[in-house]
C-alpha cells in the first residue's frame, strides 16, 4: 500500500504518466485473483487426474519394534500416498520424515492407510508378483496371489501361465453374472412389484371412491397371484446366480504372511502395479475414469463411479433451465417492454435485484414449506390419496428441487435479459413498427433474436449457480444415495416425483460425512473435478450456441 | 406508449393479395399510370403544432397540403423540424414518451389521430426510411421481405420476387444477389442506406417517407435512388427530406421552407427555387447556391 502511494506521489512529480501506478495496481490484483484461481483449480485438476493413475506398490521391510507394524509381521506393503514430515518432532527437536502407505486390505488390517517412519523401514523393494484387487467391500486388495479354484473344482496355481488368462475370465464372469443378478432384482422383481403395488393402490382408490371392492378384490386377486408366482421364478434365478458367484475361489498371500481366500463373484478388477508399462498404466487410467463417470457407487461412495450424481445434476440443472429461461425472459420481457417506466417498476427492478443476493439456504427452506410441503401435500392429497400416508409428491423430488433453484436463479436470468433486450436499439424497433409489425410483432422477430446471446448469458451464469448449489437442495430432494435414477425406461420414463443425487451434495458427503475421510480424499478431488467438468461443459455448450447465433448475423462493419 | 392493436384479417389478406397479383413493378406502375391525377391535398396538414416535452414547442401551427402521386421535399437548417413532421405521418412519435400535439393531420380524408384508426394500417400504408439507416441484424434478405413476412405473406416464390425487384429498385441487386442470405450488417453505410429503402418500398405503400436517404451516398447511388423516386411518384406520393438543394430541384414538384418550427413557405419546386415570396427562404436558398 505504501509502495502505492509513493508511486502516486512519483507520478505528481511528472516521473511517471499520471495514472500509471493505478493501472499497476488495479492490474495487480486482477493478477492475484487470477493466480488464486489458476491455483485452485491446479490443485483439483492434480488431485483428481491422479486418483485414477495406477501407483507402484511398495512392499517394506520393517525394524523390529516398529509401531507400524500388523501383529507380528515385518512386512507392510503399499501405495506411497504422501512422503512428508511428522507434524510432532522428536526430543532433539529435529524433523522425523515419514511415509503414508495406502495398504488397502481393510478387512484384515482395520485400516487402510499407515504412516511409516523413514528410520523404521529396513528394506524396500517393489515386488514383481503383487496383484490390486478391487472388490466390492472393504476397498481395495493388495496381495500375492496364491491359485485359483475353478467351479468343476480344478485349482490353477499362481505360478501357472494360465492363471492370469483363467482369472481374468473368472473375475469377468462374476462381473457378467453380478449385472444379470441387479438386472433381474432391480429390473424384473422391480417391475412384478410395481404391478403387484399397482393393484394394491387400485384397490385402494376403489375402496376410497366407494366402488365394489368384492368385485375388484376378486379380479385382482388372480393376477396377485400370477405375479406372486413370476416373482418366486425370478427370485429363484437370482438365487441361482448369486450361489454360482461363490463357487470359484481366489487365494491369496499378505504381505504379511497370512493367507485368504475370497470368492471370485465379490472381485471387480485387477492388476500387477508393478508390472505395467506406460501403455498399461495409460490403458488403466482410462478404465477406471471411464467406470468412475459410468459405475455406481459402492461403500457408502466411497467406492466405485458416481453416474448417478453426475446424470442427477444434468438432469436437475437442465429442468431447472427449462423452467427458469421461459419464465426469466417473459417476466423481463413485461418489465422491459410493456410496463409502464415508473416507480412500482423500478422498485420491482430492485428488488429482482435484491433477490438475486439471498443466501441459498433460504430459498431451500421456501423451496421445502412451499413447494414440498403445501404445492407437493396438496398435489398427494387430490391426485394420490390411495398411496398415503406414504407421500409422493409431498416429499422432496426432482421437479421441487428443479423449481427451487429455478426461483433462485430467476433474478440473474432477468437481470441479463433485460440488458440484453434494452440493448436492442431503438432505430431498430422503429423501423420494425414503420414497417407494420405490431408491438409483439417486433418484439418476438425483432427484439428477442437481438437479445438472444445476453439472454443466453442469464442461461450461463443461472446453470453455473444452479449445478453448484449444495444447501438447499439438501432440503428438496437430493439424498446421499438413490435407488433409482430420476429418468428410466419405466413409464412415464421422467419421474419428477424421485429423490436424486447431485455431485455437489456428493462431496459435501464424501468429504464430511464418509466414516474414513482419507479413503474419500481422492473421491472428494475427482468429484469436484468432475462437477466443474460439467458445468463447464454445460457453459461451453451454451457459448457455442451463444457464438453461432452472434456471428449468424452480426460482423464489424459499423 | 401506444399499444398498437393486431390488424384486421381482412386487410392483411387484401394486402397479400393485392402483392400476388402484383406480376411486376412495371405493370403495377403501368395500372396506376392511367389512374387519374392525384389529389392535391393527399396528406392535409393543418393547424398542427408538436411538443417533444411540455412546453417545448417543436412544430409551430403547420398547415400544408401534401399531393398525391408527386415528390414533395421538406427542406430547412438543421433542427428546424423536418423530420419530426415526418415521423407524425406515420405516428412514429407516439413511441416517445411525453409528446403531445394539436391540429389534425389527415391521409386521404382520414384523421390519423382518430381513435378508431389502426396505426398498424396506417403504418402499412407508409413506408419510411430513416435518416440513420437502420437495418435488422437479420440477413439482406430477411431484411427487404420484413414488412411482407409481419403481414403473414409465406408464399416463397412472392417473397423471393419482392425481395429481387425491391434490391434492383433500390440499386443495391447486383452487389447483394449473391449473398442474400447474408448478414446485412456486413453491408458498407451506404449499402445498408440503400437496403432501408429497398425495405421501406417493399410491401408498395401508399406513401414512402424518406428522411435524407442519400445523406451516406456516392453519386452513383444517389442517381439511382433520385431515378428510383422519380419512379416511384408515378404511383405513390413521396416525402423526402434533404439539405441537398439541387437534388430538391431534380427531384421533387413541390418543396417546403421550415424554420424554426415553423413552415416559411410551400410552392411548386421551380417556383420556390426560382422566385421564392418570402426573405429567409431566399437567404437560404442562396446561401446554399452560394
Ligand atoms: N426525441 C426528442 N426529444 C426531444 N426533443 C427532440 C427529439 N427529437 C428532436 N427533438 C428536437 O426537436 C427539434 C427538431 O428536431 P428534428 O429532428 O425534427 O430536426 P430536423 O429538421 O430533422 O434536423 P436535421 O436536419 O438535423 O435532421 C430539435 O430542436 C431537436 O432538438
Ligand atoms: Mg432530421
Amino acid at each position: 500500500m505504501s509502495e502505492a502511494k509513493q508511486k502516486i506521489g512519483g507520478s505528481k512529480r511528472g516521473r511517471s504518466a499520471p495514472g500509471e501506478p493505478m493501472v499497476w495496481f488495479s492490474g495487480m490484483w486482477l493478477a492475484i485473483g487470477i493466480l488464486m484461481i489458476v491455483f485452485l483449480l491446479s490443485v483439483i485438476l492434480v488431485n483428481g487426474v491422479s486418483v485414477f493413475w495406477p501407483k507402484n506398490v511398495l512392499q517394506i521391510e520393517l525394524t523390529d519394534n516398529s509401531k507400524a507394524a500388523w501383529k507380528e509381521s515385518k512386512y507392510l506393503a503399499g501405495e506411497v500416498r504422501k512422503t512428508q514430515e511428522r507434524q510432532v518432532m522428536d526430543e532433539q527437536g529435529e524433523a522425523i520424515p515419514e511415509i503414508q502407505l495406502f495398504v488397502g486390505n481393510r478387512d484384515v488390517y482395520g485400516f487402510a492407510f499407515q504412516f511409516v517412519d523413514d528410520s523404521d523401514i529396513v528394506k524396500e523393494n517393489y515386488p514383481q508378483g503383487i496383484l490390486v484387487m478391487e472388490r466390492m467391500e472393504y476397498g481395495n486388495m493388495i496381495a500375492y496371489p496364491v491359485k485359483l479354484q475353478l467351479a468343476d473344482g480344478r485349482v490353477i496355481s499362481a505360478g501357472d501361465e494360465k492363471f492370469h488368462q483363467a482369472l481374468t475370465a473368472a473375475v469377468d464372469r462374476g462381473n457378467h453374472r453380478r449385472d444379470k443378478i441387479s438386472h433381474i432384482e432391480k429390473g424384473e422383481i422391480g417391475d412384478v412389484n410395481r404391478a403387484m403395488e399397482q393393484h394394491k393402490m387400485e384397490l385402494k382408490k376403489g375402496e376410497l371412491d366407494g366402488q365394489d371392492v368384492e368385485k375388484i378384490k376378486l379380479a385382482a386377486e388372480q393376477e396377485q397371484a400370477d405375479l406372486q408366482e413370476k416373482y418366486e421364478k425370478l427370485a429363484a434365478e437370482a438365487t441361482a446366480l448369486r450361489e454360482q458367484q461363490n463357487e470359484e475361489i481366489f487365494f491369496y498371500r499378505l504381505v504379511t504372511g497370512e493367507e485368504r481366500s475370497v470368492s471370485v463373484g465379490f472381485l471387480i478388477s485387477f492388476y500387477y502395479p508393478n508390472q505395467l508399462s506406460l501403455f498399461g498404466k495409460l490403458g488403466h487410467f482410462f478404465s477406471r475414469g471411464w467406470s468412475f463417470l459410468v459405475d455406481e457407487p459402492r461403500e457408502a461412495n466411497t467406492e466405485g463411479g458416481v453416474f448417478p450424481a453426475l446424470f442427477g445434476t444434468f438432469v436437475m440443472t437442465l429442468i431447472m433451465c427449462i423452467l427458469v429461461v421461459p419464465f426469466g425472459v417473459v417476466a423481463a420481457i413485461y418489465l422491459q417492454e410493456y410496463a409502464k417506466q415508473g416507480l412500482v417498476v423500478r422498485v420491482v427492478r430492485i428488488a429482482v435485484n435484491n433477490l438475486a443476493g439471498v443466501p441459498s439456504i433460504v430459498y431451500g427452506v421456501f423451496g421445502l414449506g412451499f413447494f414440498v410441503y403445501m404445492v407437493g401435500g396438496s398435489i398427494d392429497d387430490l391426485f394420490y390419496p390411495e398411496r398415503k400416508p406414504a407421500p409422493t409428491f409431498g416429499t422432496g423430488g426432482l421437479l421441487w428441487a428443479s423449481l427451487t433453484m429455478a426461483l433462485m436463479t430467476v433474478p440473474v436470468v432477468i437481470v441479463s435479459t433485460e440488458e440484453a433486450l434494452s440493448s436492442v436499439t431503438r432505430g431498430m424497433r422503429e423501423a420494425s413498427l414503420a414497417a407494420g409489425a405490431s408491438k409483439w410483432q417486433t418484439i418476438q422477430r425483432i427484439v428477442i433474436p437481438g437479445g438472444l446471446p445476453g439472454i443466453i448469458t442469464g442461461m450461463i451464469l443461472a446453470m453455473a449457480r444452479g449445478a453448484g448449489e449444495v444447501a438447499p437442495l439438501m432440503l428438496v430432494g437430493v439424498v446421499k444415495l438413490a435407488p433409482t435414477l430420476p429418468i428410466d425406461t419405466v413409464a412415464p420414463f421422467v419421474h419428477l416425483e424421485r429423490k436424486f443425487m447431485h455431485l455437489g451434495f456428493h462431496i459435501y458427503d464424501l468429504g464430511f460425512q464418509s466414516p474414513d475421510s482419507e479413503a474419500a480424499k481422492p473421491m472428494v478431488f475427482a468429484t469436484t473435478l468432475l462437477l466443474i467438468g460439467l458445468v463447464v461443459v454445460l457453459n461451453a455448450a451454451a457459448i457455442l450456441v451463444r457464438e453461432r447465433l452472434r456471428r449468424k448475423y452480426s460482423s464489424g462493419a459499423f | 406508449m401506444n399499444l398498437a392493436k393486431l390488424e384486421p384479417i381482412a386487410m392483411q389478406k387484401e394486402n397479400v393479395e393485392s402483392l400476388s397479383n402484383t406480376a411486376s413493378l412495371s405493370s403495377a406502375l403501368l395500372e396506376r399510370k392511367n389512374q387519374a391525377p392525384g389529389r392535391p391535398d393527399y396528406i392535409k396538414v393543418s393547424n398542427f403544432s408538436f411538443n417533444y416535452v411540455p412546453a417545448v414547442r417543436v412544430l409551430h401551427n403547420i398547415t400544408m397540403d401534401i399531393p398525391e402521386k408527386q415528390v414533395t421535399a421538406f427542406i430547412g437548417p438543421s433542427g428546424c423540424g423536418k423530420t419530426t413532421l415526418l415521423r407524425n405521418f406515420n405516428r412514429m412519435n407516439d413511441l416517445i414518451d411525453g409528446v403531445s400535439q394539436e391540429g389534425k393531420i389527415y391521409v386521404n380524408d382520414q384523421d390519423i389521430y382518430d381513435r378508431d384508426l389502426e396505426v398498424i394500417s396506417l403504418r402499412k400504408r407508409i413506408g419510411m426510411v430513416f435518416q440513420k439507416s437502420n437495418p435488422f441484424p437479420k440477413s439482406i434478405y430477411e431484411n427487404v421481405v420484413y414488412s411482407l413476412r409481419v403481414s403473414g405473406q409465406k408464399n416463397k416464390e412472392v417473397l423471393d420476387e419482392v425481395a429481387e425487384k425491391s434490391l434492383r429498385s433500390a440499386a443495391l441487386w447486383d452487389e447483394t444477389k449473391d449473398r442474400l442470405q447474408d448478414s446485412a450488417l456486413g453491408l458498407s453505410g451506404g449499402q445498408m442506406q440503400r437496403l432501408c429503402i429497398a425495405r421501406a418500398i417493399a410491401n408498395r405503400p401508399e406513401i414512402l417517407l424518406m428522411d435524407e436517404p442519400c445523406s451516406a451516398l456516392d453519386p452513383i447511388a444517389t442517381a439511382k435512388i433520385e431515378e428510383l423516386i422519380s419512379e416511384l411518384k408515378q404511383s405513390f406520393t413521396v416525402v423526402i427530406v434533404t439539405h441537398n438543394m439541387q437534388q430538391a430541384t431534380r427531384v421533387s414538384d413541390r418543396a417546403a421552407y421550415f424554420y424554426l418550427g415553423k413552415l416559411i413557405e410551400m410552392d411548386d419546386t421551380t417556383q420556390l427555387f426560382s422566385n421564392p415570396s418570402q426573405k429567409e427562404t431566399e437567404d437560404y436558398i442562396s446561401g446554399r447556391f452560394g
